[in-house]
């Protein structure tokens, strides 16, 4: 059953996150409003899983607070997420999918067909019965996706989900993501590829050492970039 | 040499007597490792899932006392089931039961402290995910129990060959009596020290097929359920 509030929009209010003594994320303060994806850029260590996992809800902030539809503490029922490395349960490829399923009180009865249905359409329907980790990286990826989309989210988060697939796979999963968007579902998303986020962002959020550098609609951000990080990283140089 | 041929000869006609050893070992060893792992597992589990003060003491002792001597739980348990002991009143003392009761004293931190690593290592591989998954704390326990199952097969084996090797715990609480509380181990020690060397080789080698055949299947099982769920 479905909570009837949303979780949108997630608000972070000036969010520090710190393991011991490294900032990982610092003073952030955004807003992740419904409509189309939000990228996030910014070069590997920006802070960019970090920030996904505490949109999510796996990691408190040290400082500031997060709001999901202006509540704290709000268990992520409509949320889901695919982590940049994602853990496969010791089961089939299709129990992993049950197993998302079963803990979204979906009725047995519908499981098989959700099943068969979203194998499918990250197609993985031959693997089914497949042991989990006996996948390749890229199906894990796939089956991870799928995962995700089995909790039918109302926001689902994705990390480098194309990071290691071939240009095929890769198109596979963009053209979900599309689909996806055009369902209604939010979509959040890391990439640390150029290319991908002019192909899907509706808005752009720039990370760098742990700081939001500029948000803005996809077309401005590449058009009319206003900092010197979002000049550099969009000319393709590197951005240390 | 003689000795092992008429070792041989009561193993392969079954001589009976050697046969009620062998079966009491047996009950003995699994009931106690099957009480071990029902005290054992959970105990594991909890420990590798909740966080309070002092939980570094507690894995530090739990992992010394997989290594407790026989002889010294043997003593604990026989000074408890005693007749001035607090459990006297039970009457168990050189009966299978006691036996059982100090060889799951014996198991028991072997298991739940193998499980607490296989479960604490399957924990932070599954944590995000299954927060992401909205699992309660039931839900987790299951869930890394039962994927974790087939290491834990391993912790059970490593009881399971712990009991049946140990002399030191069942001798003192069971006391070898003849036909009732004598199984493979306590009557080799017997029969060696008598001189009865055929006796005792037989008992032996019986010993050791079990030991193989049991790891044997374990493994087997292991590997099979591992093809299956990865
Ligand atoms: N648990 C942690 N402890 C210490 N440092 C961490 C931890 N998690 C991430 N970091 C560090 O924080 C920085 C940002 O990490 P991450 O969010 O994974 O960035 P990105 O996804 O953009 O590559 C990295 O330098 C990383 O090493
Ligand atoms: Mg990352």
């Amino acid at each position: 059953m479905r909570a009837p509030t949303s979780d949108l929009p997630i608000r972070f209010e000036n969010v520090t996150v710190a393991a011991g003594a490294v900032t990982i994320l610092d003073g952030i303060s955004l807003t992740l409003n419904p409509g189309t994806p939000t990228i996030l850029i910014g070069p590997n260590g920006s802070g960019k899983s970090t920030l996904l996992r505490t949109a999510m809800g796996l990691v408190r902030p040290s400082q500031g607070r997060v709001t999901w539809g202006g509540r704290e503490d709000v268990p992520p029922t409509r949320r889901a997420i695919v982590l940049q490395r994602p853990a496969m349960l010791r089961r089939s490829a299709s129990a992993n999918i049950r197993y998302a399923l079963r803990a979204s009180d979906v009725a047995r009865t519908e499981q098989q067909s959700r099943i068969d249905e979203l194998l499918a359409l990250v197609g993985l329907g031959q693997l089914a019965d497949r042991p989990a980790r006996r996948l390749s990286g890229g199906e894990q990826q796939r089956l991870a996706l799928a995962r995700a989309l089995a909790r039918d989210p109302a926001i689902l988060f994705l990390d480098e989900p194309t990071a290691s697939l071939d240009p095929a796979a890769t198109k596979a999963i963009e053209d979900i993501v599309h689909a996806v968007s055009q369902r209604g579902i939010k979509i959040v998303m890391a990439t640390h590829d150029l290319g991908e986020a002019r192909r899907l962002a509706g808005d752009i959020v720039m990370l760098h050492r742990g700081r939001v550098i500029e948000t803005g609609p996809a077309a401005a951000f590449f058009n009319t970039p206003q900092t010197g990080e979002a000049r550099t990283f969009i000319a393709g140089e590197l951005l240390v | 040499m003689p000795g092992d041929v008429s070792a041989l000869q009561l193993v392969l006609t079954g001589d009976p007597a050697l046969l009620a050893i062998v079966r009491l070992s047996l009950i003995v060893s699994l009931s106690a490792v099957v009480l071990a792992a029902l005290i054992g597992i959970p105990f594991g589990a909890a420990l590798a899932l909740i966080q309070f003060p002092g939980r570094q003491a507690v894995i530090v002792v739990l992992n010394a006392l997989m290594g407790l001597p026989p002889v010294v739980v043997g003593l604990a348990v026989f000074l408890a089931l005693s007749r001035a002991g607090p459990l006297g009143s039970w009457g168990l003392l050189f009966t299978p039961k006691a036996m059982i009761i100090a060889q799951t004293v014996l198991v028991a931190p072997i298991i739940a402290a193998l499980t607490r690593q296989t479960i604490e290592d399957l924990w932070l591989e599954y944590r995000d995910e299954l927060t992401a998954m909205n699992v309660g704390p039931v839900g987790r326990v299951a869930t890394l129990i039962w994927d974790a199952r087939f290491s834990l097969v391993t912790a059970l084996l490593a009881g399971f060959g712990r009991a049946a090797a140990e002399v030191g715990a069942i001798i003192i609480v069971g006391g070898n009596i003849d036909g009732f509380t004598r199984t493979m181990t306590t009557a080799i020690a017997l029969e060696t020290s008598k001189g009865d060397l055929p006796l005792a080789v037989g008992l032996g080698m019986v010993l050791i097929v079990i030991v193989i055949a049991v790891n044997a299947l374990a493994w087997t099982a292991r590997r099979a359920g591992e093809r299956m769920a990865g």
